[in-house]
C-alpha cells in the first residue's frame, strides 16, 4: 500500500468524525489564508497612476490549499479548481474582472469582508439590486462605469419598479453620500467587496450562480430562520415572502407503534448471519477479477469501443445471433449469466430440449414473464402455468418439493404475482446444480466455445491496430 | 386486558400501598410528635428514611412513560447491532486489495456532447440498446437522443418545472418520468416523428411530494418509485395501481436502485435522514439498513454482483455496504474534495466507481483499492446525474450546465 494511500484513508476516516459541510471548511480555509503569521501575504501594489491597496496575488497557488494537511498531494489543476469555486461563492475576488475564478496568471485578488458571506445567508432582492445599481451611475463614471449587462438590469429595474422608483432612487443617493464620506482608500476596497457580493448574487451572464440550490434542499433549507435582510436597510414592506422559505417541520417523534416495529426490526437484525469481513472481501475482488476482461474501462474491447473508435461492430456483433467466444465464456460464469443473456437462455432451452428436460427452465421462464405482466393478466396466466406445470396430469410436469407444492396450490387460489415464488426457488436450485452443469459440460456448450477461438486468432494477427492489451497499462 | 392498562393498573396498585406505608410511617404515634412535625423522631429522619420517601413519591408521580422505555429499548439493540457488526470487522477491503495489481493512468474523455437543453439538466437513463439515452432538465424539457450520433429523437415537455426523475423502459419503447408535480408519467415513444407525445401520456404514480427517482423494474409494466413524500412505491402501469408501498425512511427518499439479479426482488433506496435501506419487493419489509453518512444520500447503486451497493452524499464521502458482511466496507474520499457527491455508478466489472459531484468534478475512485484513480474535469456547473452505458463501454454525465457528456 502507498504510503499516500495510507494518509488519505487515515485522513478519512479521522474526517468522518469530523465531518463539516463545504462551507464551513472553505471559512477556515479562508481564516488559514488570512492569518498574519502563516497565510498569504497581502499588499499595496503600485500601479500607473494608483495604488492598488490589499491584495494578493495567485503564483504558488497551493497557498489556497491551507485546508490540505499536505497540498503536495493535491495537483495544481485541482488547486485551482478548487479555488475558483471558493471565489465563485464569493470568498475572494479578482480586483479587475467580475468574472470570479482563480487563475495562476499574476492576476491580483482581494478578500471578501466576512459581513458578505455566504453564511449570512444572504438572499437580496431585485430593489436592493436596483438601489446599487443605481447608486453606481452617481458615482465617478469613469471608474464605475455599468457594465453592458448591469445597464440592461438596470433598465429591466427601472421599468419593473417604476412606481417605487422615487423611492430607490433617495437610498441610491443617501448610500452614495455615505460612501462619499469615508477615506479614498476604504472607499476603494470597501466598492471592490461590494461589487464582488453582486457578481455572487447576480452573475455576468452566462456564469455558474453559486447561489442556486437544489429544490429537493431548499424547501428543508437548515437556517429556516434565515433573515430576509436588506443590503441597503430597505424596509419590509417592499419584501415579499419567499415560498421556499418555509421552515422545516420538526422531526416527528415516533409513535409507539413504530417504537415496537422498530424493536421488531433490529431484533431481526441481530438475528441475521453476518459473514466475516476477509471472506466478503476475497470474494468482491474475485468477481471483479473474473469479470475485468469484460469491463470496457480496463480491457479494451474487441474489435474497439465504438464511443472512441466511431465504428459500432462491437454492437452489431452483439446483437447477432451468432455469439462471440468471450460472450460464450461469461455464461460459464453461473447460472445467472445464461439467464441473463438472451442468447444464452436459448441455447441453454436447446440444449434441454435435446435431452427432453426443459420444463424446468420454461416453468422458470414462464414465472418470470408472469412476474412482467400487467396485473390485470395475472389470474389467467396463473391458472395457464398452473395447468401446464404443476396440476395433476400436467404436461410438462415440474417437480417441486412437497412444502412448495403445497403452498403454491393454496397461492393458486387467490392468484397474485408471486403465487409460484417458492416453487420457481425450488427449481432454481435444481437448475443451478443439475441442468446448468450439464450444460457447461455438453459438447454443444463445448462447440461454441471452441469455434469460436480459431476466428479470433486470426482477428488478432490480422490487426495490429488493436492488440488485445489491457488497457490499463501504463504507456 | 390491555398492557398499557395493566401498567396503570400496577402503578395505582403500587402507589397505594406506597403511599399507605409512609402515611404509617409517618404517623406512627410513638416515633413521631405530629405537633413538632413529621418524621422528629431521629429514627424516621435518616437520610434512607429521606431516600425511600422521595422514591415513592417519585414512582407515584410518574406517569405511564411506555415511549421512554420503548426508545430506550430500540437504542440498546440498535447499539447492539452495531457491535455484533463489528465483531466480524476482521480486516479492511483495501488491505486484502493490496495483493491486486495497481491500476495505471486512465484516458477518459468526453466523446461525446449532448446539447440542447434550455436549463439544468437533473437525470438520466439508458436505453438497453447501449446507445440511446433520455434525460429531463429543471425547465420541463424530456429529451430521447440517439447518444452516439448527438441527434434528438424525441422531446417532449412535460406540465411541470424540475423534472428530477426519468427511466427508459426496457423495451426501449417508452420512458418515464415525473418531478414536482409528484406524479410520475410513462410516455410511449412513437417512430412517427408528427405524433405529439404528450397526447399520450399515462399517469401512473401518484405521490404526495416530489418524485425522486423512478425505474422500470425487468419489464415495461412496472415502475419503482421514490419520492419527498418519504416513501417508495411500486405501480402497475397498465392500471396505475399501487402494488406495494415501502415505509421506513424518516425523511425524503431521493434515489433507488433494483438489483442485478435474476432472481432477486430487492431495491436499495437512500434519503435525506442519511440512511439507506435495503427493501423485499414482495413484502414491502426492509430487510437491512445501513446508517454511517453523515448528511443525505444522494444516490445508491448496486454492485454488478447485487452483493454489495455504494451510495454517494452531501457529506462529500461515497461509501461501499456489502449486504453479507452487514456494514459499510469502505469509504471514498479526499481532503479536497469538499462539495456532495450527486451520482455514483460502478464500471461493469465493478473495480471502478464513478462519482459525480457538486464541484463540478468527476471522481473515479478504485472500488478494491479505496483511492482515486482519476478526476475528469469538463463540466461548468454541478454534475447532477451519472449513469454508466448497459455494456459498460462508456458512461454519461448530466450537469447543471445544461449539457450531458459520454466519457469512454
Amino acid at each position: 500500500m502507498l504510503l499516500g494511500d495510507a494518509k488519505q484513508y487515515c485522513g478519512c476516516v479521522w474526517n468522518v468524525f469530523l465531518w463539516r459541510t463545504s462551507t464551513e471548511i472553505m471559512e477556515d480555509v479562508i481564516g488559514r489564508m488570512q492569518d498574519e503569521k502563516n497565510g498569504i501575504p497581502i499588499r499595496t501594489v503600485k500601479s500607473f497612476l494608483s495604488k492598488i491597496p490589499s491584495v494578493f496575488s495567485e503564483s504558488g497557488c497551493h497557498f489556497v490549499l491551507g485546508l490540505l494537511k499536505n497540498p503536495l498531494f493535491v495537483p495544481l489543476v485541482e488547486a485551482l479548481h478548487l479555488g475558483t469555486l471558493m471565489a465563485a461563492h464569493g470568498y475572494f475576488f479578482p480586483i479587475s474582472d467580475h468574472v470570479l475564478t482563480l487563475k495562476d496568471d499574476g492576476t491580483f485578488y482581494r478578500f471578501q469582508t466576512p459581513y458578505f458571506w455566504p453564511s449570512n445567508c444572504w438572499e437580496p432582492e431585485n430593489t436592493d439590486y436596483a438601489v446599487y445599481l443605481c447608486k453606481r451611475t452617481m458615482q465617478n463614471k469613469a471608474r464605475l462605469e455599468l457594465a453592458d449587462y448591469e445597464a440592461e438590469s438596470l433598465a429591466r429595474l427601472q421599468r419593473a419598479f417604476a412606481r417605487k422608483w422615487e423611492f430607490i432612487f433617495m437610498q441610491a443617493e443617501a448610500q452614495a453620500k455615505v460612501d462619499k464620506k469615508r477615506d479614498k482608500i476604504e472607499r476603494k476596497i470597501l466598492d471592490s467587496q461590494e461589487r464582488a457580493f453582486w457578481d455572487v448574487h447576480r452573475p455576468v451572464p452566462g456564469c455558474v450562480n453559486t447561489t442556486e440550490v437544489d429544490i429537493k434542499k431548499s424547501s428543508r433549507m437548515k437556517n429556516p430562520h434565515k433573515t430576509r435582510k436588506s443590503v441597503y436597510g430597505l424596509q419590509n414592506d417592499i419584501r415579499s415572502h419567499s415560498p421556499t422559505h418555509t421552515p422545516a417541520p420538526e422531526a416527528k417523534q415516533p409513535t409507539e407503534e413504530e417504537l415496537r416495529e422498530q424493536i421488531k426490526f433490529w431484533q431481526a437484525q441481530l438475528d441475521r448471519h453476518r459473514l466475516k469481513m476477509s471472506k466478503v472481501a476475497e470474494s468482491l475482488l474475485s468477481y471483479t477479477e473474473q469479470y475485468s476482461d469484460y469491463d470496457p474501462f480496463l480491457s479494451t474491447p474487441d474489435p474497439s469501443n465504438p464511443w472512441i473508435s466511431d465504428d459500432t461492430t462491437l454492437w452489431e456483433m452483439e446483437a447477432s445471433k451468432e455469439p462471440g467466444q468471450t460472450r460464450v465464456r461469461r455464461w460459464g460464469f453461473g447460472i445467472d449469466e445464461v439467464l441473463k443473456d438472451p442468447v444464452g437462455r436459448e441455447q441453454f432451452l436447446k440444449f434441454l430440449e435435446s435431452e427432453f428436460s426443459s420444463e424446468n427452465l420454461r416453468f422458470w421462464l414462464a414465472v418470470q414473464e408472469l412476474k412482467r405482466r400487467p396485473i390485470r393478466e395475472v389470474p389467467t396466466r396463473v391458472q395457464e402455468i398452473w395447468e401446464e406445470f404443476l396440476a395433476p396430469g400436467a404436461p410438462s410436469a415440474i417437480n417441486v418439493d412437497s412444502k412448495s407444492y403445497d403452498k403454491t396450490t393454496q397461492n393458486v387460489k387467490d392468484p397474485g404475482r408471486y403465487a409460484f415464488e417458492d416453487a420457481q426457488e425450488h427449481i432454481y436450485k435444481l437448475m443451478k446444480s443439475d441442468s446448468y452443469s450439464r450444460f457447461i459440460r455438453s459438447s454443444a456448450y463445448q462447440e461454441l466455445l471452441q469455434a469460436k477461438k480459431k476466428v479470433k486468432h486470426l482477428k488478432q494477427s490480422d490487426n495490429p491496430k488493436n492488440p488485445p492489451q489491457k488497457k490499463n497499462l501504463i504507456l | 386486558m390491555e398492557p398499557q392498562l395493566q401498567g396503570q393498573v400496577i402503578r395505582q396498585l403500587f402507589f397505594l400501598i406506597g403511599a399507605t406505608s409512609v402515611n404509617s410511617i409517618l404517623l406512627r404515634k410513638d416515633l413521631c410528635s405530629c405537633r413538632k412535625g413529621m418524621l422528629s423522631s431521629p429514627h424516621q429522619n435518616t437520610p434512607r428514611h429521606r431516600e425511600i420517601l422521595c422514591f415513592l413519591v417519585e414512582m407515584a408521580a410518574q406517569p405511564s412513560d411506555t415511549l421512554a422505555t420503548l426508545k430506550t429499548e430500540s437504542e440498546t439493540l440498535k447499539t447492539k447491532l452495531e457491535e455484533e457488526r463489528a465483531k466480524l470487522h476482521d480486516v479492511e477491503l483495501h488491505q486484502v486489495a493490496e495483493k491486486i495489481e495497481a491500476l495505471g493512468q486512465f484516458v477518459m474523455k468526453t466523446r461525446r456532447a449532448l446539447k440542447g437543453h434550455g436549463n439544468k439538466v437533473l437525470c438520466l437513463d439508458w436505453c438497453k440498446d447501449k446507445r440511446r439515452i433520455v434525460s429531463s432538465s429543471q425547465d420541463g424539457k424530456v429529451i430521447v437522443w440517439d447518444a452516439f450520433t448527438t441527434n434528438k429523437e424525441h422531446a417532449v415537455t412535460m406540465p411541470c418545472t424540475w423534472v428530477m426523475a426519468c427511466a427508459y423502459a426496457p423495451s426501449g419503447c417508452a420512458v418515464a418520468c415525473g418531478g414536482l408535480d409528484n406524479k410520475c408519467s410513462v410516455y410511449p415513444l412513437s417512430l412517427d416523428k408528427n405524433e405529439n407525445l404528450a397526447a399520450k401520456k399515462k399517469s401512473v404514480a401518484m405521490h404526495t411530494n416530489y418524485l425522486s427517482a423512478c425505474c422500470f423494474t425487468n419489464s415495461d409494466m412496472q415502475i419503482l418509485t421514490s419520492s419527498g413524500d418519504g416513501t417508495c412505491a411500486l405501480w402497475d402501469v397498465e392500471s396505475g395501481q399501487m402494488l406495494q408501498s415501502f415505509h421506513g425512511h424518516a425523511a425524503d427518499v431521493l434515489c433507488l436502485d433494483l438489483a442485478p439479479s435474476e432472481t432477486g426482488n430487492t431495491f436499495v433506496s437512500g434519503g435525506c435522514d442519511k440512511k439507506s435501506c435495503v427493501w423485499d419487493m414482495r413484502t414491502g419489509q426492509c430487510v437491512q439498513s445501513f446508517e454511517t453518512h453523515e448528511s443525505d444520500i444522494n444516490s445508491v447503486r448496486y454492485y454488478p454482483s447485487g452483493d454489495a451497493f455504494a451510495s454517494g452524499s452531501d457529506d462529500a464521502t461515497c461509501r461501499l455496504y456489502d449486504l453479507r458482511a452487514d456494514r459499510e466496507v469502505a469509504i471514498y474520499s479526499k481532503e479536497s474534495i469538499i462539495f456532495g457527491a450527486s451520482s455514483v455508478d460502478f464500471s461493469l466489472s465493478g473495480r471502478l466507481l464513478f462519482g459525480g459531484y457538486n464541484d463540478y468534478t468527476i471522481n473515479v475512485w478504485d472500488v478494491l483499492k479505496g483511492t482515486r484513480v482519476s478526476i475528469l474535469f469538463g463540466h461548468e456547473n454541478r454534475v447532477s446525474t451519472l449513469r454508466v452505458s448497459p455494456d459498460g463501454t462508456a458512461f454519461c454525465s448530466g450537469s447543471w450546465d445544461h449539457t450531458l457528456r459520454i466519457w469512454a
